[in-house]
C-alpha cells in the first residue's frame, strides 16, 4: 500500500467514532499495543526533545526501505506515534519526504500538530523526515 | 462575610466560553488568573480617554495620565503596606524584577561569598541567582524541602552562614502550595545581615501581603497571578536599599542631567524605570488589587481553603493518587501524580473535557525531579472556583484515569 492509501485506512477507521472520547481511547489502546523499541535505542541519542512527554524514534534502511519503531512514556503520545508508524514505516525515504500528513488533521488530531502542542509530534516528524534525507543521500553516494 | 461567588464569576467573561465544546473549567490559576471586566474596562477607558506619555507633557493629558499612574504606586505602596510609594518600581512582573535585582546586587557579592535560595523556587526566582553566583564566582546553596514539601527551619538556619550575603525564597510555592514562614526566614537572614529577597508570584492573589510586617528588604509580584493584566508588575525594595543601589537599564525619565560624557540619575523608584512604562498595565493593576480588597483577602483566602481541603479530600480516595506537597500552611495549588500515569495524558484527556490544568515541571525542574518525577498535574485555584467545578474536576479526572489504565 502507498502512503495514501495507508493513511486513508485510519482516515476511515477515526471516521467510525463521532465521540472524542471514543477516538482517544482507540488512541491509548494503539499506545498500549505499540509493539516495543528495542531498549537499547531508548538512550539519549534516539530522544527526541519534547517537553514533556519523552518519544524515542529509531529508524534504519533495510532492501530501501525505511523501518521505524518508537516509544514515549506519555500513552496518547505513544498512540500518534503508532499511527505515524503505521502509515511511514516500510515506505522508500524519498516517498516519506514526499508524504501529505495532512491525515492526522482529518481525524482530528489537529490540535497536536501544532508546533508549540508540547508532545513533541512535530519534532518527531522531522526527526523521521531527518532520517529519510540521510538515507536517500546516503544512497545517492554509493 | 462569606462572598457571593456567582456574583464574582458574572465579573470574568472567559468563565463563560465553551472549549472544545464543553464549559470552560479554569483550574490553572497559578500559570495565571482570569480578568474581571472592571480590569479589562480600565485598560481600555486609560486608552480611550486618558492615553499620553507620563512625567513629560506640559499637557492636560499627559498631566491627567501621570497623576493616575503614581496614583496606582500610592495605592499599591498601600495594598502591600510598603512604607512609602518610592519603594514601589514598577516593572514587566516578577521575573523582571528578580533578573533587576541579580544585577543591581552584584556588588553585594564577591567571590568565595554565598548565597542561599530553596529547592522548592521558580526557574525565575533561581537561575538570575545560579547565574549572579557563577559571575561573581560565589556559591549558591540551596535548602532542601522535606517530603511533606516545607522549609526545615532548624536546617534553613544552620546554613545561614556568616558567608551569606544574599537570601531568596518564595512566599508561596507554585507547585507544592506552600505558604513559607517569610517573616521567620527573613528574620534569621537578617541575624545574619544578609539581603533578603521573597518572591511574592503567587501570593498577592491567595493572601495578605505586608511588606514592613515580613521586613524583607524586596518583593517581586506579578500583577497577572492576582486578577490584573500580563506584562506589568513590580518589586518594592526597601528605601534605603533603593536609593545606593545602581539603575538597571538607562534612557528615559530615569535620567536627571545628561552630557554626551557623563549622566546623573532620578531619584529611586524612577531610577530603575528607564523607557516609557506600561502605564495602562500599571491602572489595570491597580484596579485588580482594589477588586480583591473589595472582596476581601481573608474571605478569599476562607473560600479557598474550603475548595482546597475538599479537593484533597476527594483526590486522596483515588486509588493511586499521590499529592505533591502537604505543607500544614498550605493554599489554592493541588499538583499531583497517579501510579502508572503519565500527566501529560491525563492533562490531554481533561482538556477535552474542559478542563485547563497544567501538567509538567511548572518551571521547578529541580524540584519536580527532587520527587523522582519528570511532571505533575497541577490544578490551581482562585477565588471565582466553586466546590462543583472541583466535583466536576474529579469527576472528570477519574474518567481519564480509567481510560488510560
Ligand atoms: C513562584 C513563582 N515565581 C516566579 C514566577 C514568574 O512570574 P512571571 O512569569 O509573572 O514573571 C512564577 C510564575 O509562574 C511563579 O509561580
Amino acid at each position: 500500500m502507498t502512503i495514501q492509501e495507508k493513511a486513508q485506512t485510519v482516515i476511515d477507521e477515526f471516521a467510525m467514532f463521532d465521540d472524542w472520547m471514543d477516538k482517544y481511547a482507540y488512541l491509548i489502546e494503539l499506545g498500549k499495543d505499540l509493539p516495543l523499541i528495542d531498549e537499547k535505542y531508548k538512550d539519549n541519542q534516539h530522544l527526541i526533545s519534547g517537553c514533556q512527554s519523552r518519544v524515542w524514534l529509531h529508524a534504519e534502511l533495510k532492501d530501501d526501505r525505511m523501518y521505524l519503531t518508537a516509544d514515549s512514556d506519555a500513552v496518547i503520545t505513544k498512540g500518534i506515534a503508532s499511527l505515524l508508524i503505521r502509515v511511514l514505516s516500510g515506505q522508500a525515504p524519498k516517498e516519506i519526504l514526499e508524504a501529505d500528513l495532512g491525515f492526522l488533521k482529518d481525524i482530528g488530531l489537529q490540535e497536536h500538530l501544532s508546533p508549540t502542542r508540547a508532545n513533541g509530534l512535530m519534532s518527531m516528524i522531522k526527526q523521521i523526515q531527518l532520517y529519510a534525507r540521510a538515507f536517500l543521500l546516503k544512497s545517492q553516494n554509493a | 462575610m462569606a462572598i457571593d461567588i456567582q456574583k464574582i464569576r458574572a465579573d470574568f467573561p472567559v468563565l463563560s466560553t465553551k472549549v472544545h465544546g464543553k464549559p470552560l473549567l479554569y483550574l490553572d490559576n497559578g500559570a495565571t488568573t482570569q480578568k474581571p471586566r472592571q480590569v479589562i474596562e480600565r485598560i481600555k477607558k486609560y486608552y480611550e480617554e486618558e492615553n499620553s506619555n507620563v512625567h513629560r507633557g506640559v499637557h492636560y493629558l499627559s498631566q491627567l495620565a501621570t497623576d493616575k499612574y503614581e496614583a496606582a504606586r500610592a495605592y499599591i505602596a498601600r495594598y502591600i503596606n510598603a512604607a512609602s510609594e518610592k519603594e514601589i518600581v514598577f516593572t514587566r512582573g516578577t521575573t523582571e524584577s528578580i533578573n533587576l535585582l541579580a544585577t543591581i546586587l552584584e556588588d553585594n557579592l564577591s567571590a568565595g561569598d554565598e548565597m542561599l535560595i530553596t529547592a522548592m523556587e521558580h526557574h525565575s526566582n533561581m537561575v538570575p541567582w545560579q547565574q549572579l553566583c557563577l559571575r561573581k564566582k560565589a556559591k549558591l546553596k540551596v535548602v532542601p524541602v522535606t517530603p511533606g514539601g516545607e522549609i526545615d527551619m532548624a536546617v534553613f538556619s544552620e546554613m545561614l552562614s556568616p558567608k551569606v550575603k544574599l537570601v531568596a525564597f518564595a512566599h508561596i510555592s507554585n507547585v507544592l502550595g506552600t505558604i513559607n514562614p517569610v517573616k521567620e526566614m527573613t528574620r534569621l537572614a537578617h541575624k545574619r545581615g544578609a539581603i533578603v529577597i521573597v518572591d511574592g508570584a503567587q501570593a498577592l492573589a491567595h493572601t495578605p501581603v505586608d511588606v514592613q510586617e515580613i521586613n524583607c528588604d524586596f518583593y517581586a509580584f506579578s500583577a497577572h497571578k492576582a486578577y490584573g493584566p500580563m506584562g506589568i508588575g513590580g518589586l518594592y525594595g526597601r528605601e534605603s536599599l533603593l536609593d545606593r543601589l545602581p539603575p538597571y537599564q538607562f534612557g528615559g525619565e530615569m535620567i536627571d542631567q545628561v552630557a554626551f560624557d557623563t549622566a546623573t540619575f532620578n531619584a529611586s523608584p524612577q531610577k530603575f524605570e528607564a523607557g516609557t512604562p506600561n502605564v495602562a498595565g500599571v491602572l489595570g493593576m491597580e484596579t485588580a488589587l482594589r477588586y480583591i480588597e473589595e472582596k476581601g483577602i481573608e474571605n478569599i483566602q476562607t473560600h479557598e481553603d474550603r475548595l482546597l481541603e475538599y479537593a484533597t479530600n476527594r483526590l486522596e480516595k483515588i486509588t493511586g493518587m499521590q499529592i505533591i506537597g502537604q505543607a500544614r500552611q498550605k493554599t489554592a495549588v493541588l499538583s499531583f501524580v497517579v501510579d502508572g500515569l503519565h500527566p501529560y495524558d491525563l492533562g490531554t484527556l481533561l482538556d477535552q473535557m474542559g478542563i485547563a490544568v497544567r501538567t509538567g515541571n511548572h518551571c521547578a525542574q529541580p524540584l519536580v525531579e527532587s520527587y523522582g518525577l519528570t511532571g505533575t498535574v497541577r490544578a490551581s485555584l482562585a477565588m471565582y472556583n466553586t466546590l462543583e467545578e472541583i466535583d466536576l474536576f474529579v469527576d472528570a479526572l477519574q474518567k481519564a484515569i480509567k481510560m488510560l489504565r
